[in-house]
């Protein structure tokens, strides 16, 4: 144990092995992921969903509009895929353009929640100052049942896409803000945040850099369970007549008009019931594999 | 020894727990550090050890302004940076620079070794270009890590490869004052010895002053060239290191060193035996106790101990402790044996 | 009769990288009484040969791939849960090294002695909780009649963990592992939980094994010492001569690496290199790429945990060859 003192350059030289490969740590995460057979399950159910959505012009020959009282309470199967409602109107036409605007309302609801909460989460989060203020109004929107809020916020704006989106921002934008801001909690203390501050770093570039990116795991998990409550949301919504207006075809209105018909023709009101569970079932399976993968805690327990 | 590089006045840090909130109540007060005077030299290592909780840390966060002081002052080459408005408080931040226990916690897990040992400079006004890519090279070189490390990402090393990189974002802008907050006390001892050697050679080649809080008085002695010893938020001994392990004065000195286990087995139970031992543990900095802060646990506490603070005053060349032990004024009889 | 003997344990577990073998043939044994410091750095498998012992791997992903252990002449690597419960507390106790997360924080300390003991012996109510004062009162914890009462949080660190020694010994077990119990804590308090173990082993003349990444937790305790480095015993000793006469390069290593408190060293001796990862272990010898003594033979074979004198074991090729030079 003599000449030891110069050797600890070679040696940590030689520890990782040479090859120069930039390897970010998101291939492994996504290598986890597709290997976790819940999130896959959920991502081919939903992607069903979003590949009809996506493809609603091409997949459907038939206006969703168009009446044919000739063709009406047409059952399943036959001319008619998914058979025709009350005004013989083709109901897979009907379901791929209600899935369109379900994924649109999904994902604008989405984005807003992704913006705002995680601007409102984040500010409370890192400034203390803030986080009163920020908190308190947040709880007080948290109060309300958030069907409820929801229906309130449409009730008074009256019914359309728009507002329904815009309600459904409103309930779960506080809600987004509470998750984002937990962790930008215990993110300002990290150490690696402490070495920024050091080294002469300012607000915007400690959030940027140190901060936000660290947070993308919960937020994602909870934007994905986010995406299957607004759809559900929005079904609920237009079911009580407070959504898009009919005769836009949304799975909500369907169902709504399906109702009276249920015993005569129950699968007006089956097949956009139905499409829908694939819908939050796809979603939820896929947020419970991202949850597993993304979130370390979680993780441990399984 | 030559001029103080920094240098703190009657610092002191209160936190305030409890309250808070929409309907704020007074909270308790916490002295994490209660006013400490200290001197770093130029070009040394100023130990810093005491137990969990003496506010060791919260120190070495005031003296370079990680966080701001309740009370007091810091100079840093001779000037107050105590109140220095954010925008010069940032080209000072060049000057200082800290090293962290944690070597998992200290590196962004989402950031490649060269962006996380860039970033200084990119603040500071550097281009990422090939120069700054150059020069994150040699730093790594000089830390002891391949070229290579630099495109890699902090999960692929292991802890004391982690510390590594650490060190060289903390000296990438050549500061002039370190504070190595426990740099190695996480990590395996067969590493740590690297570590310890590795920021022994890069004093010497940069000509750095070290600030090194550890609880391991070891390896303190092993780094430091003066030593100073806190409790409950008051640095009680400082003192050259020989002066401080040889020949401690303040009684909780003396009990920390033996409490340190020996390094070897022969005599151990001669010595357990004749061991001074401090009963119970540190009181909680919310609820001081008064006069000395050691007086609940200290073999010789005398009456004034329960009510006078004892003042930190130089007893020796360079060696100051605040007991009243040595303090001819209270210093009874009986304890005669015990100061000299 | 040892009161522990193992022999040829090998532990792995199941990674999404494939298995990987945490203990790799390891033996040893423990006498009633006797003081067994093992000692090791991350990766090095103490923690898991503990585990081990007291039945508290998770399996899967932990499994026990070859070897016995023999606790008191019974073989306890084919028991059961339920049986294994019989032989934790009167048997073998353990203490960990962070006392927060050991204790229940919603239970006051009194209450989770009790169940302790109730769990082996029936007792009533009263006999209990005189039992569970006087344990307190025996691991020096002041006025234990009321801290009985208290919750975890209440204490301080290092009275919680002579809680645990107190909730561990409540059963009076004859072996008693102790996984890096001073390491969580101050110098000073260290100092305190060490001489209470040594006095509680001198009162009870329990077997105690106390595992620990710290030479001088070893030379302040142990009888004996085994030496783990990346899954396998290196060394295995008599603690005088480990200190001494130490033979295989990383206890020396060890010894040389750190700081001393009293004299002064111009500069450290370091062990160049890293720990292993144990799916990037070496060929041969697993401290070769780091051993200063190292020659191409060391990277044939395993070497092999051979007597040199008394009670010391070395596996190395080298040790020998060493100190005849």
């Amino acid at each position: 144990m003599s000449e030891t003192g110069a050797l600890p350059l070679e040696a940590t030289l030689a520890a990782p092995e040479a090859e120069p490969r930039r390897r970010h740590p998101a291939w492994a995460t996504l290598r986890r992921l597709f290997r976790h057979r819940l999130f896959v399950t959920g991502l081919v159910l939903f992607g069903i969903i979003a590949f009809m959505a996506a493809a609603a012009p091409w997949i459907t020959d038939a206006n969703p509009n168009r009446l044919s009282m000739r063709n009406k309470f047409q059952p399943p199967g036959g001319d008619w895929v998914f058979g025709t409602d009350n005004f013989g109107r083709s109901l897979w036409s009907r379901v791929v353009w209600g899935a369109q605007l379900s994924v649109m309302i999904g994902l604008s609801v989405v984005a807003l929640n992704a913006v705002f909460g995680t601007l409102i989460g984040a500010l409370a989060g890192y400034f203390r100052r803030l986080d009163n203020i920020l908190m308190r109004v947040n709880d007080a929107l948290m109060a309300f049942p958030a069907i409820l809020l929801a229906i309130g916020v449409t009730a008074m704006l009256g019914p359309s896409t728009f507002n329904v989106i815009l309600a459904l921002g409103i309930v779960y934008i506080p809600r987004t803000a509470r998750i984002v801001r937990a962790s930008v909690i215990v993110l300002r203390e990290m150490e690696y945040v402490q070495a920024a501050v050091a080294a002469g770093a300012g607000h915007w570039r400690i959030l940027r850099h140190h901060i936000l990116p660290n947070a993308m795991a919960p937020m994602i998990v909870q934007l994905s369970f986010l995406f299957a409550y607004a759809v559900l949301s929005e079904a609920t919504l237009s079911f009580l007549g407070l959504g898009a207006v009919p005769p836009t075809p949304t799975w909500g209105n369907i169902m709504a008009e399906g109702r009276d018909f249920m015993r005569d023709a129950p699968w007006i009101i089956a097949i956009p019931g139905v499409t829908l569970m694939i819908t939050v079932l796809g979603l939820n399976m896929l947020g419970d594999g991202l949850r597993d993968v993304l979130d370390p805690r979680l993780r441990i327990q399984q | 020894m030559t001029r103080p590089l920094v240098e703190a006045a009657a610092l002191s840090k209160h936190f305030t727990l409890g309250g808070g909130g929409l309907f704020r109540r007074p909270g308790e007060t916490l002295r994490a550090v209660d006013g400490v005077d200290l001197r770093i030299m130029e070009g040394e290592t100023l130990g810093l050890v005491g137990e969990s909780g003496c506010g060791k840390s919260t120190l070495g966060r005031l003296l370079i302004r990680l966080i701001e002081a309740s009370d007091g002052q810091v100079l840093f080459d001779g000037a107050d940076i105590t109140g220095l408005p954010p925008a010069k408080l940032r080209s000072l931040r060049r000057a200082m620079q800290i090293i962290f226990q944690d070597p998992y916690g200290a590196l962004n897990p989402r950031m490649a070794v060269e962006d996380i040992v860039m970033e200084p400079m990119v603040i500071h006004g550097a281009k990422p270009d090939a120069a700054a890519r150059q020069r994150v090279a040699a730093m790594l070189e000089l830390v002891g890590l391949p070229r290579q490390a630099a495109l890699r990402f902090p999960h692929e090393f292991s802890g004391g490869q982690r510390q590594r990189i650490g060190i060289a974002r903390a000296l990438v802008l050549r500061p002039r004052f370190i504070v190595c907050d426990e740099a190695v006390s996480a990590l395996d001892v067969s590493v740590q010895a690297q570590i310890v050697n590795l920021l022994q050679d890069l004093q010497r080649e940069m000509g750095l002053t070290y600030l090194f809080i550890a609880h391991d008085l070891s390896v303190v002695r092993h780094i430091s060239d003066r030593v100073a010893v806190m409790y409950l938020g008051r640095v009680v001994e400082i003192a050259p290191k020989a002066a401080i392990y040889d020949a401690p004065m303040h009684p909780y000195t003396r009990a920390l060193i033996a409490a340190v286990p020996a390094p070897h087995p022969a005599g151990r139970a001669a010595r357990r035996a004749a061991r001074l031992r401090v009963e119970g543990e540190m009181p909680s900095a919310l609820n001081l106790p008064p006069g000395c802060r050691f007086h609940t646990r200290c073999p010789h506490a005398m009456a004034v101990c329960r009510s006078v603070s004892p003042p930190l005053r130089e007893y020796a060349p360079g060696h100051s402790t605040a007991c009243h032990l040595h303090d001819p004024q209270h210093r009874p009889a009986a304890t005669e044996e015990f100061a000299a | 009769m040892s009161l522990l003997d193992i022999r040829g344990l090998t532990t792995a577990f199941q990674t999404e990288r494939g298995e990987i073998t945490a203990v790799e043939d390891i033996s040893f044994s423990l006498e009633e009484g006797e003081i067994l410091g093992i000692v090791g750095e991350s990766g090095s498998g103490k923690s898991v040969t503990a585990l081990t012992v007291m039945g508290l791997l998770p399996r899967p992903p932990a499994r026990i791939v070859s070897g016995s252990v023999r606790f008191a002449g019974q073989e306890l690597t084919g028991l059961s849960e339920r049986q294994m419960q019989k032989v934790r507390g009167p048997g073998i106790a353990m203490i960990f090294q962070e006392p927060m997360t050991s204790l229940n924080p919603v239970f006051r300390i009194g209450e989770q002695i009790m169940e302790t003991i109730r769990a082996h012996e029936r007792l009533s109510t009263r006999a209990l909780r005189d039992r569970a004062v006087q344990m307190l009162e025996k691991v020096g914890i002041p006025s234990p009649a009321r801290r009985l009462d208290d919750y975890p949080h209440q204490l301080s660190g290092g009275q919680r963990q002579r809680v645990m020694i107190a909730m561990a010994l409540a059963c009076n077990p004859r072996l008693l592992i102790a996984d890096e119990p001073t390491t969580a804590l101050d110098v000073t308090i260290q100092a305190q939980i060490l001489d209470l173990l040594m006095d509680l082993r001198d009162e009870f003349g329990m077997a105690i094994m106390i595992i620990t990444h710290n030479m001088g937790v070893v030379a302040e305790t142990a009888d004996r010492v085994m030496v783990m480095y990346a899954g396998r015993v290196v060394e295995e000793a008599p603690v005088g001569t480990v200190f001494d006469a130490p033979l295989h390069p990383y206890t020396r290593g060890l010894l040389d690496c750190v700081p001393s408190l009293s004299a002064a060293k111009p500069r450290l001796v370091a062990i160049p290199g890293n720990l292993p990862e144990p799916a990037r272990r070496p060929s041969g010898c697993r401290f070769r790429p780091r051993c200063g003594l190292a020659v191409p033979a060391c990277a044939a074979a395993i070497p092999p945990l051979d007597p040199h004198g008394p009670g010391h074991r070395v596996a190395c090729i080298r040790a020998t060859a060493e100190v005849a030079a």
